[in-house]
């Protein structure tokens, strides 16, 4: 790439972080940015991503208590509603639950256990399903039919009841929720990417890579790969806030994580069963918290389906 | 057509095999119903009785051949908690769940098409853009968490609708339903809201990109050209094109949102299959689990098989069995 683009952006601008992933060279990844930041709502809501993550990543540093620690909650202190300054001292921001537990604090590790989970089922999701979309466009033939054929039976089940199946089966657990998510989300991402790597399977630089004498697996990870990842990046945006509120739902109906490890999803529905004792900040608080966060990450991609849609390209 | 129809068919009971041996399987490692439907103070021959009665001491694949046989005949195992046949029990409760699940499309057709097709045609007004906000705003809306603000808003907060249960159900034109009495409809308002407003954002926005679509084309500015009142244009001749493909996606959700009824019905403890099987689950309730598995896959299977015809009768470029 020859141009320079390398003089450091203003700090204050966000654009040099989008510069420095290493995703792609800044040259071809500045129009998208310099599109995106079009839509103030949707800066805003990267924004908030960014902040969220953050977060989730120190919450333990930021929270005043470790609401899991029983030698660091107070039993005298339950039920203290917002704004509360308990008579041992600690200020309670967002009032405590049941045990005693300061709310602010366990919705900063609901919020790192949500988004594990949300990251981790997305990223795996991306893997398997570009993996299989891939070497269904590329193999064609019986492999692509029978890919699809599963990718076909996979979409036409609602993705909660999917998951809601194997977990009556498999049991609570984080690392069965996982598995349950990245079972119902990988087909999304094979159809996607198989639609795109149909078209760019007949370019140029793929019978070029061929007529180089280039093993299949590097054709289809090295070059065509990179090529379908524009829809990969939607979907994955999207697929990332959904696998956060799927776990959640099915924390909240008892069959996602254990209450060992308490997600934003858990928080609410701990909450749930004081909420008609007039308790009402146990599940506020938290699901406004879980809102903000799928609001914002779905901002995100909507705004980028919008720049990436090769119908809108400029 | 028969040999595509015969060979979905065939698919059909092949996965329905498929389902039923992972959901013996895996529900029969799910701890002892045995050891959790007897109280504590059991006593051993109490304990080998039910064991007995239950089938579990005979060896699993002799448990599955039985289940798979039973099956057939429309037996799916008996209720361990209720003692009736599972399949009674999630059919007893299927009219609550559709009559919820209708509701709930009724509003958001409702709501969602006039808003949907107010954005269409005024692209890029400030109101517009709210909708379309608003409308991600209701995707994002964790659906659980809608639910319950309702009811601390309506129920706890303002008082005005109860917030559980189906109430008082009376026979209208010869079927039981909430809507013959005006305590069922107050029940119903706000899960059917719960439910509609997970709907609602799909509604408009297929509305709004189906108005987009349809306006800058020739027969609208045909009619423009003819001198038909833009009001009439909107009215009549746009909207009949649009509620084709709007009609038939919205009918395709009917599934989805029996599914996520599940979740509605287990805030607002409507008696419906959904919380039919989260009560199930907890209870280990193995046959009323299995049973309602094997119903709701049969019943997406046949809900794909109908979309794909539908597919076909409407867009003649989609060939059966050209694939495969």
């Amino acid at each position: 790439m020859s141009d320079t683009p390398t003089v450091a952006p203003p700090v204050t601008t966000p654009s040099g972080m989008i510069a420095a992933t290493p995703l792609a060279t800044p040259s071809r990844w500045r129009p998208v940015w310099d599109e995106f930041a079009e839509s103030r709502t949707a800066l805003i809501a990267l924004w908030v991503c960014v902040l969220l993550l953050l977060a989730a990543i120190i919450g333990p540093w930021l929270a005043p208590q470790n609401p899991y620690d029983l030698t660091e909650i107070s039993f005298f202190d339950s039920r203290l509603p917002p704004f509360s300054v308990s008579p041992d001292g600690p200020f309670y921001l967002l009032g405590t639950d049941n045990q005693g537990r300061d709310m602010f604090s366990a919705m900063l590790y609901g919020l790192r256990t949500s988004l594990f989970v949300g990251v981790a089922s997305g990223g795996l999701a991306i893997a398997v399903g570009v993996s299989l979309g891939l070497i269904a466009a590329y193999a064609g033939g019986f492999v692509d039919a029978l890919i699809m054929r599963i990718v076909d039976f996979m979409l036409g089940f609602p993705t909660i009841l999917v998951a809601l199946m194997m977990l009556a089966i498999l049991g609570q657990g984080v690392e069965k929720v996982i598995l349950a998510l990245v079972v119902v989300q990988w087909a999304y991402f094979a159809r996607a990417v198989r639609a795109t790597a149909l078209s760019e399977r007949s370019k140029e630089y793929i019978e070029a890579a061929r007529s180089l004498g280039l093993s299949h697996t590097r054709i289809v990870f090295g070059h065509l790969a990179p090529n379908c990842m524009p829809p990969v990046i939607v979907i994955g945006t999207m697929q990332v806030a959904s696998a956060i509120s799927a776990e959640a739902t099915l924390s909240f109906l008892g069959l996602g994580l254990p209450i060992t490890e308490p997600s934003l999803g858990l928080l609410i529905s701990n909450g749930f069963n004081v909420m008609l004792a007039g308790l009402y900040w146990i599940s506020v608080f938290p699901g406004l918290l879980l809102l903000t966060l799928i609001f914002a990450i779905n901002i995100v991609g909507d705004r980028l389906r919008e720049v990436l849609n090769p119908r809108n390209a400029r | 057509m028969t040999v595509f129809l015969i060979r979905r068919l065939l698919q059909t009971v092949g996965v329905l095999l498929a389902v039923s041996l992972v959901v013996f399987i895996g529900l029969y490692a799910v701890g002892n119903p045995a050891e959790i439907l007897l109280p504590d103070d059991a006593t051993e021959a109490e304990r080998q009785a039910a064991i007995l009665a239950l089938g579990l001491d005979k060896p699993i694949w002799v448990q599955y051949a039985v289940f798979l046989q039973n099956a057939v005949t429309g037996d799916l195992g008996t209720s361990f908690v209720y003692n009736t046949p599972s399949i009674t029990l999630i059919l007893q409760r299927f009219p609550a769940t559709l009559e919820l699940a209708l509701s709930a499309l009724f509003i958001a057709i409702v709501l969602g098409a006039p808003l949907g097709l107010y954005a269409g045609l005024h692209p890029g007004t400030r109101l517009d853009r709210t909708i379309v906000t608003g409308s991600i705003l209701g995707f994002s809306l964790p659906n659980f968490w809608q639910g319950l603000m309702l009811i601390l808003v309506f129920s706890i907060g303002l008082g005005w609708l109860p917030s559980s249960g189906r109430g008082q159900t009376g026979t209208l034109l010869g079927i039981e339903t909430s809507f013959a009495t005006w305590d069922g409809i107050r029940h119903l308002i706000l899960p059917a809201t719960n439910l509609a407003l997970f709907k609602l954002a799909l509604v408009i926005r297929l509305t709004r990109a189906q108005v987009r679509e349809t306006m800058p084309l020739d027969f609208v500015k045909f009619a423009r050209a003819k001198g038909i009142s833009e009001t009439r244009i909107v009215g009549v001749h746009v909207a009949k094109t649009i509620a084709a493909p709007i009609v038939t996606v919205i009918g395709m959700e009917l599934g989805s949102v029996i599914a996520f009824a599940v979740i509605t019905e287990s805030i607002f403890a409507w008696p419906g299959m959904g919380k039919l099987i989260i009560d199930s689950i907890n209870k280990l309730d193995r046959p009323v689990v299995a049973a309602y598995l094997l119903v709701i896959t049969f019943m997406f299977i046949m809900i794909n098989l109908i979309v794909d015809l539908l597919y076909t009768a409407l867009d003649p470029r989609v060939r059966l069995g050209g694939k495969a």
